[in-house]
């Protein structure tokens, strides 16, 4: 009798270790966040090739900020609180390779870059998608839009491909177990949203603080895995045919400080739109 | 063959950014039927027929998720063979447009700001400092179009004749707990605003901005900011234009109290006339502005404003 107690009490000590070993084994958090390179904020923007490609020369190159102040900070708070790892990918050649140590520096766990010139956004997202299928990743970060492009397409084509939910332009997001709570922004104000298992979001502003990788950081960040893997074979849907500068504005015509009414009449008669 | 168009509805009628977007269809349409997909609740045909739409697909339950969006946007393109399938380039748009060009193996050309022939697109790229012309390779093309950039041209045309239109839509896997709008002061969403009065730290605080919505006020504008300003609290953070916040092109810019940095300039440098008022004569934003005035906004602002109530 006695035995047979003690040996049902050890069998559920046992349990109950187990449940907490396997809490730790496998629902450690693994997150994937999309870094892009883009031309720093204040380039020139100039195009070489009789207007078929952007003139990089002179141009200095750093992440997207919308991948790196909101997507990637984000998925690094994430796992600083709830244990597990960031994974960071891009679709790039080995110029690439800066910004990725950069976003090492910050925090990601490890780097994946898919080695490929980019091409428009189908082929980068099929490529991204290809990847990720069987890494098991519960949720996929990117950035709002690349500063470049501006299309904010890569998200959604990755989701679509993957067919999980997309959670589009999102400014919180907060997770529990399995489920993910998100603020969102849509026409006319927020929607407050709640996934469930794995999904892809696209990050704005509100998420998370820029936040400056640190002496130790960038150290580690030498050490850190980034692994480089072949494409996989898909192909592109559009390309730009020509880029083309805006028209120079006229000078400006400058009105009196004291003389509102001069502006108003110009509004109204010249420019025509009040 | 034809262009089909997806629009969602409010209060029984179609949105402003729908009838945007059925207008710039009917201008690409040259010779194919126009045909717009409409979900939601939706009385006669909604504002739609006089855009030019002959036909009017009604899928009479409203759907958020842009994975229900795809599929039912993706059927409709498919039973009606679709050569270009357009959506406004509003944040719903931007969030359902991608899903369709991988489920429609299709080119994608999202923010188009004018109308060009075939399978040809111009849209912005840079934040606005450069355009690009896009060639789509695929048979398909799914475009968005910035909103405000073609406006909703009335062809006078009869009503469109309205078929119910149904699909497998499948269960959303994005359960909406609750909806806060952003302004509840009536004005119009920034991104659909047709003019904008904005204003950065020159404003020296947030009590002071009384004198900008006094301005906005009388002209029907709606209010922006620069970013420091959303940063420091002084504003909502969704007032925020520029690189970084929301890019907007207005008719009417007024920018008060801010220097012009080129990413602010960025969101802003597609407005049609940029009025730009800054004590520092070398503050760069006269530079981008057509008109100017040299001066202190807290003298400015009031003046501009009786003068405008004058009209
Ligand atoms: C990566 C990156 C992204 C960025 N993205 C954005 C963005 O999206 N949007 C954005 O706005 N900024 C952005 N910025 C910041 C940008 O560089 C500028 O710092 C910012 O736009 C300046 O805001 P401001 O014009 O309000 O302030 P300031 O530059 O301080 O200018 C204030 C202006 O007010 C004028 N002034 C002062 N008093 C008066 C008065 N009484 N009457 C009239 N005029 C007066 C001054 O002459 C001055 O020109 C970004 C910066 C970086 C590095």
């Amino acid at each position: 009798m006695i035995i047979d107690s003690i040996i049902t009490r050890l069998n559920s000590y046992i349990c109950i270790t187990e449940k907490y070993i396997s809490d730790y084994l496998f629902y450690r958090m693994k997150l994937l966040v999309c870094v892009s390179k883009a031309p720093d904020t204040t380039s020139r923007i100039s195009f070489t090739d009789g207007g078929k490609r952007f003139d990089e020369s002179g141009v200095q190159f750093i992440i997207n900020p919308y991948d790196e102040w909101y997507a990637l900070v984000r998925a690094i708070e994430l796992v600083e609180a709830n244990g597990g790892s960031v994974t960071t990918v891009t679709v790039g050649d080995a110029t690439c390779d800066p910004i990725i140590r950069k976003a090492l520096a910050i925090g990601a766990t490890d780097a994946v870059r898919i080695d490929a010139i980019p091409t428009d956004s189908v082929q980068v997202a099929s490529l991204i998608a290809n990847y990720s299928k069987n890494e098991g990743f519960d949720i996929i970060f990117c950035g709002k839009e690349t500063i470049d492009h501006n299309s904010c397409a890569v998200p959604a084509m990755i989701a679509e491909c993957m067919g999980l939910p997309y959670v589009a332009i999102a400014t919180s997001i907060e997770v529990s177990g399995s489920e993910s709570t998100l603020v969102a922004e849509v026409s006319g104000g927020t929607n407050n949203v709640t996934v469930n298992g794995p999904f892809v979001l696209s990050a704005t502003k509100g998420m998370s603080e820029q936040r400056i990788p640190n002496m130790r950081g960038i150290m580690s960040a030498r050490s850190k895995p980034l692994i480089v893997v072949d494409a996989s074979d898909v192909s592109k849907m559009s390309e730009v045919n020509e880029f083309k500068l805006p028209p120079v504005k006229g000078d400006c015509v400058l009105v009196d400080a004291d003389n509102a009414a001069e502006l108003v009449r110009l509004l109204r008669e010249e420019a025509k739109i009040i | 063959m034809s262009v089909l168009v997806y629009i969602p509805t409010h209060d029984g009628r179609a949105t402003n950014a729908g009838l945007e977007v059925a207008s710039y269809a009917n201008a690409i349409s040259s010779g194919s039927d126009v045909v717009a997909l409409v979900s939601g609740d939706l009385s006669g045909d909604g504002g739609i027929g006089s855009t030019g739409v002959s036909r009017v697909l009604h899928y009479a339950t409203d759907i958020n998720d842009n994975s229900q969006i795809s599929k039912l946007v993706t059927s409709a393109a498919t039973t009606e063979g679709a050569h270009t399938i357009v959506f406004s380039g509003n944040n719903e748009g931007k969030a359902a447009a991608p899903r369709v060009a991988i489920s429609m193996n299709a080119g994608y050309v999202p923010g188009v700001t004018s109308v060009s022939g075939g399978k040809s697109f111009t849209r912005n790229v840079f934040s606005g400092k450069a355009t690009a012309v896009v060639d789509v390779n695929a048979e398909v093309s799914v475009v968005t179009i910035t909103p405000n950039s073609f406006g909703i041209k009335d062809q006078g045309a009869a009503d469109a004749s309205v078929e119910a239109f149904s699909a497998e839509v499948g269960d959303s896997k994005v359960t909406l707990n609750s909806f806060t709008p952003t302004s509840n002061d009536g004005s119009v969403p920034l991104p659909e605003a047709v003019r904008v009065v904005s204003a950065g730290r020159g404003l020296k605080g947030p009590e002071n901005w009384g004198i900008v919505e006094d301005l906005a006020t009388a002209l029907g504008a709606t209010t922006a900011c620069s970013r420091p300003v959303g940063d420091m609290g002084w504003r909502p953070h969704h007032e925020h234009v520029g690189q970084t916040g929301i890019t907007i092109r207005p008719d009417l810019y007024i920018a008060c109290g801010i220097s012009g940095a080129i990413q602010h300039l960025a969101g802003v440098n597609q407005s049609k006339v940029i009025v730009v008022i800054n004590t520092d004569p070398e503050a760069p934003f006269f530079k981008a502005a057509d008109y100017g005035i040299v001066g202190d906004v807290f003298e400015v602002l009031p003046k501009l404003t009786e003068a405008i109530k004058a009209l």
